[in-house]
């Protein structure tokens, strides 16, 4: 029965066999084993997958607050006279129109216009960038930016220096705000501050990777164990509860938002994974722009769809995707949406047969099961 | 926690035998594992199993789960309370929960298998692993 079980993601299956390799902890991994959590090997990390169960808290953070421990994600920060045209060359977004104290999503590009990694940005001044990045890709990103450094940027690999927490939901706001006296109904969407939460220095960013209003809090290691248990008692009384990384991938997904290592990686571009939003050609010249403006005008070979499925199977990572009975493409991402209480999916398939409403199949362990093609995102919180 | 008059596997299946019917379903550690279960794919009636043969699969949010079959036999029954509710697995996997029944072809197999006792220090050892 539980032959398959530990198979996670596009992590290889190796949760029980290598006692050899030591897995990194983040500051709060004694609290997830206080509270019970199931932890998983996430990128070399040991983290939190679930505390009180995935679907609980998914609904939680849809209908209250959640607190997750994101401290696993990287941070670089790069400073000095050379930050800015730095940044512009290695990553698609033009960080140039971010004013201090706002953030973007962008991805850092490889010479062929694909995702090295995909990340935030955090303008801290005109000389000075945080950027947070996915946690197994955090050294790599490092050593291609440093590559890439013909503009005597510092370069700094500071993911050590940062704890990092995220409370997601309707009523992170009003919880967050019980420990700060930053006024956050004057954050915007994807903008920050600095100020102390539980009195403890912090980055407040209103940023997340769940689609609802949250913040994402970035410390120095030591006040972790503290903050937690602040924002915990805070949280309390509105319903929030500890969330691990299985609700932050449903979430994701339902959100619409790509995860890298499934729907971008060194082979796909923004084109393609509909992220043409935050690649600006209009920056040029910058890391793979040649190609991504080559790609533009040629044609895509595949593009990035959603899909939901119309009987009760899931349709999951790494499925194939069947349109009229021929292989078109393969699942990125898939699993039960405990909001919108169906089974969706993200693939890729041809551009000439993205349509939405268009009838599909998922091969799922030799049979194929039907799945429409719907419009992305598959959740949008009500405004 | 584990009845005493079930045997159970390796990959964390239980059966229970009444004469020549054996019910199987998945044990509580199973089901811990697992989450929570949102899909239960089972065989048709009539299906032949055979030991180790995978008849369906457990689905919880996270993984898909084959299950294997303890014994030989034909399946007589399916339980149709996990068509709309699979999630009874995470709250009774040891009774209402159970998978399907069979017609067992030879009732001698169960002996093979571990009882409550073996099976407890087994997933004992696992739980040990597990958290190493």
């Amino acid at each position: 029965m539980l032959r398959s079980i530990f198979r996670r993601d596009n992590e290889k299956p190796s949760v029980n066999t290598s006692a050899a390799v030591e897995l990194r902890k983040t500051a709060l991994n004694s609290v997830h084993r206080r509270l019970g959590a199931k932890m998983v090997n996430f990128g070399g990390w040991d983290m939190p997958l679930e505390y009180s169960g995935i679907i609980a808290e998914h609904q939680a953070v849809r209908t209250r607050a959640g607190l997750f421990d994101v401290s696993h994600m990287g941070e670089l920060e790069i400073r000095g006279p050379g930050a800015l045209q730095l940044l512009q060359w290695v990553s698609c977004n033009n960080a140039a129109k971010l004013n201090v104290g706002q953030a973007h999503y962008s991805g850092l590009m490889t010479s062929r216009g694909t995702f090295v990694d995909d990340l935030l940005v955090h303008k801290i001044s005109d000389t000075h960038y945080l950027l947070c990045v996915n946690a197994g890709n955090q050294d790599g990103d490092f050593q291609h930016i440093v590559a890439n450094n013909k503009f005597d940027a510092g370069l700094e690999n500071a993911g050590s220096r940062y704890s990092q927490l995220a409370i997601q939901g309707p009523h992170a706001a009003e919880i967050l705000q019980k420990l700060t006296p930053a006024p956050l109904d004057t954050i915007r969407y994807y903008h920050f501050t600095f100020g102390k939460v539980g009195g403890v220095d912090c980055l407040i960013a209103r940023t997340g990777y769940t689609g609802e209003d949250g913040f994402e809090i970035y410390f120095a290691p030591e006040y972790s164990d503290r903050l937690w248990t602040d924002l915990m008692q805070a949280g309390e009384s509105a319903g929030m509860i500890p969330c691990g990384l299985g609700a932050r991938n449903t979430l994701r997904l339902e959100a619409g938002m790509c995860l890298y290592g499934h729907e971008i990686d060194d082979t796909t571009t923004p084109w393609e994974a509909g992220l043409a939003w935050i690649c600006k050609m209009e920056k040029a010249p910058f890391l793979g722009s040649d190609t991504l403006a080559q790609q533009k005008q040629a044609g895509l070979p595949r593009k990035l769809i959603g899909f939901e499925m119309l009987d009760k199977r899931i349709g999951r990572d790494g499925y194939p995707v069947l349109i009229t009975g021929h292989e078109a493409g393969r699942v990125t991402s898939g699993c039960p949406a405990p909001f919108l209480k169906k089974n969706i999916g993200m693939a890729y398939v041809p551009s000439n047969e993205n349509t939405v409403g268009a009838e599909i199949e998922i091969g799922i362990r030799g049979q194929a099961a039907p799945a429409r093609i719907v419009a992305l995102p598959f959740y949008k919180r009500p405004q | 926690m584990y009845p005493a008059d079930y045997r159970y596997t390796k990959d964390h299946e239980w059966i229970k035998v009444q004469g020549d019917i054996g019910t199987i379903g998945i044990t509580d550690y199973a089901q811990q594992e697992l989450g929570d279960v949102v899909f239960v794919d089972a065989p048709k009636v009539g299906a032949k199993l055979a030991p180790g043969k995978s008849f369906g699969s457990v689905e919880s949010v996270k993984a898909v789960s084959e299950i294997y079959s303890p014994v030989s036999g034909e399946v007589t029954e399916t339980n149709p309370l996990l068509v709309d509710t699979p999630e009874k697995i995470n709250t009774d996997p040891h009774s209402a929960a159970w998978l399907i029944k069979l017609k067992l072809a030879d009732p001698k197999e169960v002996a093979s298998l571990m009882d409550a006792a073996a099976y407890e220090a087994y997933i004992a050892e696992q739980t040990k692993e597990h958290s190493a």
